[in-house]
């Protein structure tokens, strides 16, 4: 029987075209609109966790009580050998020492003196050592929009906006006036490298990253560090298993009265970010349940014309003694063969515009200039196993729901009627 | 009648001399503390929550407006050296062979992360000149009698608009202060001893200083050798000394 429907489907396009186009166009923006809306979140998570949070972020618990102040007098001392039991004790993890400060850039004259300045927030990552894990967290290879990456000592990366402000290119010699750990005040020479392009508002206003050991001696912070961030080795923030690291850590370091004692923080306590990922997720699920169920609604109406058009067919299968039941369900899996053929078409175009959109993206930097928290410019969309099936529930369910309820007026039929209705 | 008035007139002549005006007091302690010009080498113990640190340094200064200081040690320091002209200040980095000016707010920041800040460091105001006082009274602090006076700002330009002290009633040396905002709130206690006479006059050789908004116990600021009113070559005082 559904191979007799399916080819009358197939072969009836007036009766299956205009069915299977309402679905498709309903399960692929249904699809395509879970997809945006996941990326969204998720590319907010990962610029956040990779410029600043982590997935986790372990600091001294003085440090981490004034993190806003970036208090390098509270770092970390002696960082190697902590570092070496966190890569003992979560394998699974990959971490990563920072130094988060701020200073002043200053631009010198010819004659050496001040020409202009600017205030910046810098970041010491490991860019020297061989390891590329932080240049990738970074993205600073796609980034980079003058000069090349730092390859040596003394050499640092200025967003391309602060280096345009302050009137520096690649190779010019700046000056970072900061403080020491020691609260000294501390000046270094540094050769501009490259510029960059973060793609974030607050970022590209004024910040400059160089390599850790360059920043750890500039601000007299040898072996010492800020922060430690902590990111699963998928690189995709997973509650759950940041949930064992958290318990794992915490039976590792248990609270102490003692300042510099390490503490750990998720992502999600940091910057008010679990609040901003609840309301997110919260404003998402309202707005794919408000798209799915309008969109159900169509689909539904859809089955049900569907359903209404063909009322002089089911008189006349009627009259010639086809069975109530029958005609109903055949219906009914009729549906199901256009809802599956819908969804099925629908979710792949769906998935396969976001695909293309997860990996080029959509470029809102010219939306985004002024923003003053940390957001990308550039939004991608992601693609779950929830967004395989989320666009059955309008395209498959609903329709079928709307021929079912149509279909009951099949059961009023009057056989004796039948041939009246036919003959007018 | 006038067997009584003429000894209550002797008591309160007495009284008097014994109760110097707060100005009497100020005058004399900025004849002790204060001079035309000072040559003096110091050493800095900085008591950080987590380390000690030792600084090492020899200031030139010359009246109230004029002030250089180098840094001798430890090995990171040497070699920096500050000139302070009125309300700016340039610091020299030997490491960056820069010359950095700093200025306004940036002065009352902390030197080497001691409880000094640049004014405290490098002015040497005349009390006088800023301040009207008010003697509140007396007490005994180290054994010692001391005046008890607030002073209070009359220019809006100085760091501290109220200072407490503790002047020691016999060489006329501030042995204690206390040091507020305009606000009221206390910024920073001065506890002074090792109390020698030199050139004549009495001088606190040993200074702890504490930053009461911030942590660790203090900088003691030990002077190790000081010069009153001796001449000073005016090119100390300028922006070439820096780099030489």
């Amino acid at each position: 029987m559904i191979m007799f429907l399916l080819k009358g489907i197939l072969r009836d396009k007036q009766r299956s075209l205009l069915p299977v186009i309402i679905v498709i166009i309903g399960v692929f923006l249904t699809v395509a609109l879970f997809c945006w809306l996941n990326g969204v979140l998720n590319d907010s998570i990962e610029l956040n966790a990779r410029f600043n949070a982590g997935h986790v972020k372990i600091m001294t618990a003085a440090y981490a009580k004034n993190v806003d102040q970036l208090p390098n007098d509270l770092a970390f001392t002696g960082v190697d050998t902590l570092l070496i039991k966190l890569k003992k004790e979560f394998p699974k993890m990959v971490w990563g020492e920072r130094i988060h400060f701020g200073g002043l850039i200053d631009a010198p004259d010819h004659r050496g003196e001040t020409r202009t300045q600017g205030p910046a927030m810098g970041f010491g990552i490991d860019l020297l050592s061989g390891d590329r894990s932080e240049i990738e967290r970074f993205n600073l290879e796609k980034s980079l929009r003058r000069g090349r990456l730092p390859l040596h000592h003394g050499e640092i990366l200025m967003s391309d906006e602060f280096s345009r402000k302050l009137k520096v290119n690649p190779g010019d010699t700046v000056t970072l006036i900061g403080s020491t750990m020691n609260g000294s005040m501390a000046m270094y020479n540094y050769i501009v490298s490259g510029t960059i392009v973060f793609g974030t508002g607050p970022m590209d206003h004024g910040s400059v990253i160089a390599d850790l050991e360059d920043v750890r001696n500039a601000l007299d912070m040898n072996n010492a560090a800020g922060e430690i961030v902590g990111y699963l080795a998928d690189n995709y923030y997973d509650e759950k298993k940041i949930g064992q690291v958290v318990t794992r850590f915490n039976s590792l370091f248990p609270a102490s009265k003692n300042e510099y004692a390490p503490v750990l923080v998720t992502l999600r306590q940091q910057n008010s970010l679990g609040q901003m990922i609840d309301q997110i997720k919260g404003i998402g699920a309202f707005a794919v349940f408000i798209f799915v169920l309008s969109m159900s609604l169509v689909l539904w109406n859809a089955g049900l014309l569907g359903g209404l058009r063909r009322y002089p067919e089911f008189g006349l299968r009627l009259a010639i003694g086809e069975d109530y039941s029958h005609i109903y369900f055949s219906m009914i899996y009729e549906s199901v063969l256009i809802g599956i053929i819908g969804s099925v078409i629908g979710t792949s175009i769906g998935l396969l515009g976001s695909l293309y959109m997860q990996h080029h993206g959509l470029d809102l930097s010219s939306m985004m200039k002024n923003a003053t928290i940390i957001m990308p410019a550039v939004f991608h969309t992601r693609i779950t196993p929830t967004a395989f099936f989320i666009g059955f529930i309008p395209g498959l369910v609903s329709t079928v729901i709307g021929t079912m309820l149509s279909g009951i007026g099949i059961y009023k039929r009057k056989t004796a009627q039948l041939f009246k209705e036919l003959e007018a | 009648m006038r067997k009584a008035v003429i000894p209550f007139f002797l008591m309160c002549i007495s009284l008097n001399a014994q109760n110097p005006s707060a100005k009497e007091i100020i005058e004399k302690v900025d004849r002790n503390m204060s001079a035309d010009s000072r040559v003096f080498t110091s050493r800095m113990v900085i008591h950080n929550p987590r380390n000690t640190r030792t600084v090492e340094s020899k200031s030139w200064s010359l009246g109230e407006k004029k002030s250089y200081t180098e840094y001798l040690s430890p090995p990171r320091e040497q070699g920096t050296k500050m000139l302070k002209l009125e309300d700016q200040l340039w610091i020299f980095s030997p490491s960056t062979d820069r010359i950095i000016q700093i200025s306004g707010h940036m002065l009352r920041q902390s030197v080497m992360g001691s409880d000094l800040s640049y004014e405290d460091m490098m002015e040497d105001p005349h009390l006088l000149n800023h301040y009207t006082g008010k003697v509140d009274g007396e007490e005994k602090l180290n054994d010692r009698n001391c005046w008890v006076i607030t002073l209070s700002a009359n220019t809006s330009d100085v760091a501290y608009q109220k200072q407490k002290v503790w002047v020691d009633k016999d060489r006329f040396i501030p042995l204690k202060k206390e040091l507020y905002a305009k606000s009221g709130v206390l910024l920073k206690r001065m506890d002074l001893s090792d109390v020698n006479q030199i050139q004549g006059r009495w001088f606190p050789k040993k200074i702890l200083f504490k930053d009461v908004l911030k942590e660790g116990e203090g900088t003691e600021f030990q002077i190790e050798e000081i010069n009153f009113n001796t001449p000073i070559p005016e090119y100390i005082f300028s922006k070439a000394s820096l780099k030489k």
